[in-house]
């Protein structure tokens, strides 16, 4: 930085000063430039363009599902191409012989009633109703292991960033980015290969599904008990997967944070350690990994797939996984939609959480502004 | 401020005229931190089992009933699969077509996030919104699932179509930050001069801006091969690719599908390519991090 000179300095602060973000907001000005309809706005577009995307994968594309099912009944029970489509379309919940825009309209205005179409392999099962059968359990261990990794990860990374060089800071430094860079999927693999097998420390063909079988759910100390032990090893590998990335991040941003003027002054004011490391020092090292942690819980829900399918979890991911090996379209598509669904929720609430955690989002800048 | 660190640090490395005094100086600032020379001989040390390797041990894919999920032994010392084959000749032969599928995604992703990341940002106004709510819609799909849709329907079949499809998938990251790059690039003085010599936007993204970015972007692409790694090895590991050729991911495949894990015998067999991909992962992402340092010298204090 020496080599920088005053006038180039002079521009960088201009630079900062005028943000992508805060330019697009004064554009877009008055009521669409608050940060919560903009965010709203945002959600709504994304899943308008995810249902489209889905649409032209599971209808326009050359070799689409539908002429693969066509195709299908037509060589199963011997049928013309008229009756095999007819029988398509009631499959599909989609008028085949209308034009594709009138076709696409017709999902759409489904979409919108929340009629996402019936399961190909258990006629008269809704998609949406399957989907909610096991979206909650997917939602509760990838929570779950996300929020402990969270809470763990900030406090390992506050501390080593304080005690930076010490020999804690290098093992917990180094220790993260490896445990950070090897796929979930494969830690998975490994706890089942070492302490399932090998070991046999872990029963692990006990702890398969989302609870044993037969006992009665409710909020019973057993019950609660019986899901957590099931959910346990998917928690533990989406804590692993993901703490090294917030002890790494938490580390930079904090030391990042103490090189601030503001807590120079707090220190020569006198304040308490502990003062300053909560209010002056890990308030602001924290705020940008709430918006990484929205970016997370996108990949997280993508990454629970391989992970569910390891534990045999009955969770969205082995249900995904199930319905591409028996080619079940309607609720492949399904899927799609509602984990985007629910990483948009997940962004929306850290949104809303990073404005209230920084004042200063009300005037400029929202949780996606770098 | 670190874009403006980098940019400093990099003209002074390139200022070394021989290519070979390059070599030795950046070889020099890498093995300041030991994380980044390890992956650094990591990387080194998995293309060459990948590309050189293979071309000195013979391949050995002959069925061997004799000898299926045999202990390691000086003949086998990793042991072998489900058909009696030998799991290091496995492992040598099944780098290959993982490494190239990362190296043409992490290229083509790279591509498509320098040329409209750094048209989003020099154009600016409606397109540069456009691009960027484009950006923002495909980093909010679940990648991973959409991923495996994907390939479910078109089921690829060739490493080519694979890399595509993974390139399509995992340009947004990156794309945002190039364009945050090139409007922090923008302002600076010398692209100034360039519009003012009304040079064309070509010239001022090709000639002006890319060349301060290049160690940026070589450590994106590095960062870009570990997702693609990540995302090839899931779907692999899922069957969704129609499973031919020689692939840590497949080997893991069907190690894992045809009950290689309740074979207390075959541990090595399964640990072969986990320990291979993720080792190989490992690397690249130290490499990466030791290359930051090496052209970001705020960060080498």
């Amino acid at each position: 930085m020496a080599t920088i000179t005053p006038a180039q300095g002079e521009l960088q602060v201009r630079t900062l000063q005028r943000s992508p973000l805060s330019r697009v907001r004064g554009n877009l000005g008055g009521m669409l430039g608050r940060p919560i309809t903009q965010a709203i706005l945002k959600a709504a577009l994304t899943i308008f363009v995810t249902s489209t995307i889905t649409f032209v994968l599971i209808r326009l594309m050359p070799g689409s599902p539908v002429e693969i099912k066509i195709d299908e009944l037509m060589q199963q029970s011997q049928i013309s191409y008229a009756e095999a489509a007819a029988q398509a379309s009631g499959l599909f919940d989609i008028n085949l012989n209308a034009p594709i825009h009138e076709q696409y309209f017709e999902y759409l205005g489904n979409l919108a009633h929340g009629n996402l179409g019936n399961s190909f392999l258990s006629r008269g099962t809704t998609v949406m109703s399957i989907i909610l059968s096991v979206l909650p359990w997917t939602l509760f261990a990838v929570g779950t292991g996300l929020l402990l990794s969270f809470v763990v990860g900030i406090a390992l990374g506050l501390v080593a960033a304080y005690r930076r060089n010490s020999l804690l800071d290098h093992a917990v430094s180094t220790g993260g980015s490896i445990i950070s860079s090897i796929p979930g999927y494969l830690i998975a693999l490994l706890i089942v290969l070492i302490f399932g097998i090998q070991l046999r420390w872990i029963p692990i063909t006990q702890m398969r599904g989302a609870f044993t079988s037969g006992i009665t759910p409710g909020f019973t100390p057993e019950f609660v008990g019986d899901i957590l032990f099931h959910a346990s090893l998917p928690i533990t590998v989406f804590f692993l997967t993901h703490i090294g990335l917030w002890i790494l991040s938490m580390r930079s941003a904090t030391l990042a944070a103490l090189e601030e003027d503001h807590v120079t002054v707090a220190r020569a004011r006198g304040l308490t350690d502990g003062r300053i490391t909560t209010a002056y020092v890990g308030r602001n090292a924290v705020l940008p990994l709430v918006s990484q942690f929205a970016i997370a819980a996108g990949a997280v829900v993508g990454g629970a797939v391989i992970i569910e399918q390891i534990f045999v979890y009955q969770g969205v991911g082995l249900r995904l996984v199930a319905s591409v090996n028996q080619r079940d379209y309607p609720l492949m598509q399904g899927i799609i939609l509602m984990t985007t669904v629910c990483v948009i929720v997940a962004n929306l609430v850290a949104d809303l959480l990073y404005s209230k955690l920084d004042p200063r989002i009300g005037r400029a800048g929202g949780a996606t502004g770098k | 401020m670190t874009a403006a660190a980098s940019v400093v640090d990099r003209r002074d490395v390139s200022r070394i005229p021989a290519p070979l005094a390059g070599v030795v100086e950046f070889l020099r600032m890498m093995s300041r931190k030991p994380v980044g020379l390890l992956g650094l001989i990591g990387v080194l040390f998995f293309l060459f089992l990948a590309y050189v390797a293979p071309l000195i041990v013979p391949l050995q894919d002959q069925v061997d009933v004799s000898a299926i999920y045999a202990k390691p032994s000086w003949t086998h010392p990793l042991g072998t699969d489900f058909q009696g084959r030998d799991v290091v000749n496995q492992i040598v032969y099944g780098g290959g077509d993982i490494i190239t599928t990362a190296i043409l995604a992490a290229l083509f992703s790279t591509l498509i996030a320098i040329t409209f990341g750094s048209i989003a940002a020099t154009v600016g106004g409606r397109l540069d919104q456009l691009i960027l709510a484009i950006t923002d819609v495909a980093l909010t799909i679940p990648q991973l699932i959409l991923l495996i849709v994907i390939a479910a329907i078109f089921r690829p079949s060739s490493f080519f179509a694979l890399a595509v499809i993974l390139a399509l998938l995992q340009w947004p990251a990156l794309l945002r930050q190039i364009r945050a790059q090139v409007l922090s690039l923008k302002e600076r003085d010398f692209v100034e001069a360039a519009r003012s010599l009304d040079l064309g936007l070509l010239h001022i993204i090709f000639r002006e801006m890319l060349p301060n970015m290049r160690s940026y972007i070589v450590i994106h692409f590095i960062i870009a091969m570990t997702l693609a790694i990540y995302a090839q090895a899931a779907i692999m590991f899922l069957g969704l690719v129609p499973l031919s050729g020689k692939n840590w991911a497949i080997m893991l495949y069907f190690a894992y599908n045809q009950g290689a894990l309740f074979f207390r015998d075959s541990f090595f067999y399964l640990m072969g390519p986990i320990m291979a991909i993720a080792l190989f992962q490992l690397s690249l992402v130290w490499l990466a991090s030791g290359l930051e340092d090496v052209f970001n010298p705020r960060l080498r204090s």
